[in-house]
């Protein structure tokens, strides 16, 4: 099975600008990558790429399996853009409605129930848009992206005006889309919530992937930090390995140990490292 | 099918929400009034029309030639504002409101979303303009008890010609913001409008000059030549000075007329709606 979104050597020039310069990126069955990059980095861009908003100058972008921007890759996803509006005439349910009857999807009532649960809005179906809050219409705009069961999720900034209850409903939600074989490809600035979610991260930079890998991986060991009789120290370049030899040369030494603890790297650090500390 | 009357829909409601209706029912409703107004007065003075014992001017026929070729002026210009209300910001507009991108990512696709809005605005103003134009020939026929010989093809090319202002109104909207849309549309018309009553001041003085830039500005903009076909088909049964006074006047008809131009409309508006289909594919949203 092809994967939910392959980019290869994906590149896109406006005038003079190379906004992307030949990125590669799968998005596998399952999988949440989140994409993180300062302004102007090119996640935008590629995102819009592979939902067929803009048209590459070069390179492919797949859609499991489909060129991305044909009829089929655009039955296979759902996309929350980042500046995006309905209708502030519409409520929420005929909102809904009018995505069920472009995506062609058959779901009727019962999905439009599930999906404004999902989001925390069962009660808010009658709502106009314009009466909506920011975070409300958010949220909305998640679940019109869930319209007709996509097998890939685009998000870009999905996030960005919710309140710390509403973020934790939307992650919430991203994590049981992957339980449910939904991949998802998250473009957001909150690099706490890419770490606490996401499979994968991958770094944009002037265009480029600049690092990839899961949290795990990209994170690097910082050292040891033993807390002693003495005081707390930290033994720079040590590893997780090291600590219970670390211990026992303390313990040795007549020390008392109360506790250790191995640093490593936070998203956050591994982030602004490899951005070359670019404002975000 | 099911797609296409969503976004037919969606675009009634954008335009209900928005008040077009609203302006263009006031517009109308002013029209209708003052028009009735210029009818009854004409017609209750027209015994006061006194010609010279040796010129024989039907004056009931050319009051009402003359009438009803304002109605058909004011019926265009109000369904052309329709028309361009509904249409001036369809990608650009509706693009850079966030509005468009949740539509196109959708299995629905460009072509589809563009024809159902020209298809949308074009069954709104035709609509309106047939109904404009029914009631204009009720009022003379009420006060005036005066009817073209024709009514239904005047009708019917006022409509075409809206038709071809909605295609070329989105065409502008895929290429320009919605206020320089606007704006160049109503140029358009303007420009029309203009080259046909020079067509007729070119005529009149028999300028072949203006006559020729006249026959080039219709082949140019069809909408204004079926315009001044409708004008010529109402009164092309008046002959003699009747029939020629109505010819000098600024509804006094075509001078390129008939199948080839009607026939040129329709593949014009093709082309115009084929370069906006194939513009909005390749824009970047």
């Amino acid at each position: 099975m092809p994967p939910a979104l392959a980019v290869h050597g994906l590149a896109k020039r406006y005038g003079s600008v190379q906004a992307l310069k030949g990125v590669d990126l799968e998005v596998g069955e399952g999988e949440l990558v989140g994409l993180l990059g300062p302004n102007g980095a090119g996640k935008s861009t590629l995102v819009k790429i592979a939902v067929g908003l803009v048209r590459p100058s070069g390179g492919r972008a797949e859609v499991a399996g489909a060129r991305a921007g044909s009829r089929v890759a655009r039955a296979r996803l759902g996309y929350l853009a980042e500046l995006f509006r309905f209708p502030g005439w519409y409520s929420a349910d005929e909102v809904l409605v009018l995505h069920q009857k472009l995506s062609g999807s058959t779901g009727g009532a019962a999905e439009r129930k599930r999906l404004l649960e999902l989001v925390a809005l069962a009660d808010a179906a009658d709502r106009r848009v314009d009466g909506m809050s920011k975070g409300m219409q958010q949220r909305l705009g998640v679940a019109q992206a869930l319209v007709g069961d996509p097998r890939l999720l685009l998000l870009d900034e999905p996030t960005s005006a919710l309140d710390p209850v509403g973020r934790r409903t939307v992650r919430l939600l991203l994590e049981r889309l992957r339980d449910q074989g939904v991949s998802v490809l998250l473009n957001s600035h909150l690099l706490s919530e890419i770490e606490l979610v996401c499979d994968r991260v991958v770094i944009l930079l002037a265009g480029e992937v600049v690092a990839a890998g899961s949290p795990a991986e990209l994170s690097r060991p910082r050292g040891v930090e033993l807390e002693t009789d003495e005081g707390t120290r930290v033994i720079e370049g040590a590893t997780r390995e090291d600590a219970p030899r670390l211990v026992a040369e303390a313990v040795a030494a007549g020390r008392r140990v109360f506790g250790v603890n191995v640093l490593t790297s936070t998203l956050e650090e591994t982030y602004l490292e490899a951005v070359g500390g670019e404002s975000s | 099918m099911r797609s296409v009357g969503a976004i037919v829909a969606y675009g009634f409601r954008e335009a209900v929400r928005r008040k077009v209706f609203a302006v263009v029912l006031l517009l109308t409703a002013a029209f209708l009034v003052l028009f009735w107004l210029a009818n009854h007065f004409v017609f209750r003075e027209l015994s006061s029309i006194q010609p010279p014992n040796d010129v024989h001017v039907d004056t009931r026929t050319f009051a009402g030639a003359f009438l009803i070729g304002l109605a058909m002026f004011a019926t265009l210009f109000l369904g052309v504002v329709l028309a361009v209300f509904l249409t001036l910001g369809v990608v650009s507009g509706d693009a850079e409101r966030g509005l468009l991108q949740p539509l196109v990512v959708r299995p629905v696709g460009r072509g589809t979303l563009l024809l159902s809005r020209f298809l949308g605005a074009a069954l709104v103003t035709t609509v309106y303009v047939l109904a404009v134009w029914g009631i204009a020939l009720a009022i003379t026929d009420r006060t005036g008890h005066w009817l073209p010989a024709s009514k239904v093809v005047p009708g019917l090319e006022l409509a075409g010609g809206v038709m071809i202002v909605i295609a070329l109104s989105l065409l502008g909207s895929v290429v320009l913001s919605s206020t320089a849309n606007g704006i160049a549309v109503f140029m358009l018309f303007g420009a029309g409008l203009v080259a046909g009553l020079l067509g007729t001041i070119g005529h009149a003085l028999n300028s072949h000059a203006i006559k020729h830039a006249s026959t080039i500005a219709a082949w140019a903009l069809p909408f204004e030549a079926l315009y001044q076909d409708g004008l010529r088909v109402i009164a092309k049964d008046e002959t003699g000075i009747t029939g020629f006074l109505l010819q000098l006047g600024p509804f006094g008809g075509a001078y390129v007329h008939g199948w080839g131009i009607r026939v040129w409309a329709v593949a014009y508006l093709a082309i115009a709606l084929a370069i906006a289909l194939a513009a909005f594919r390749r824009r970047d949203l």
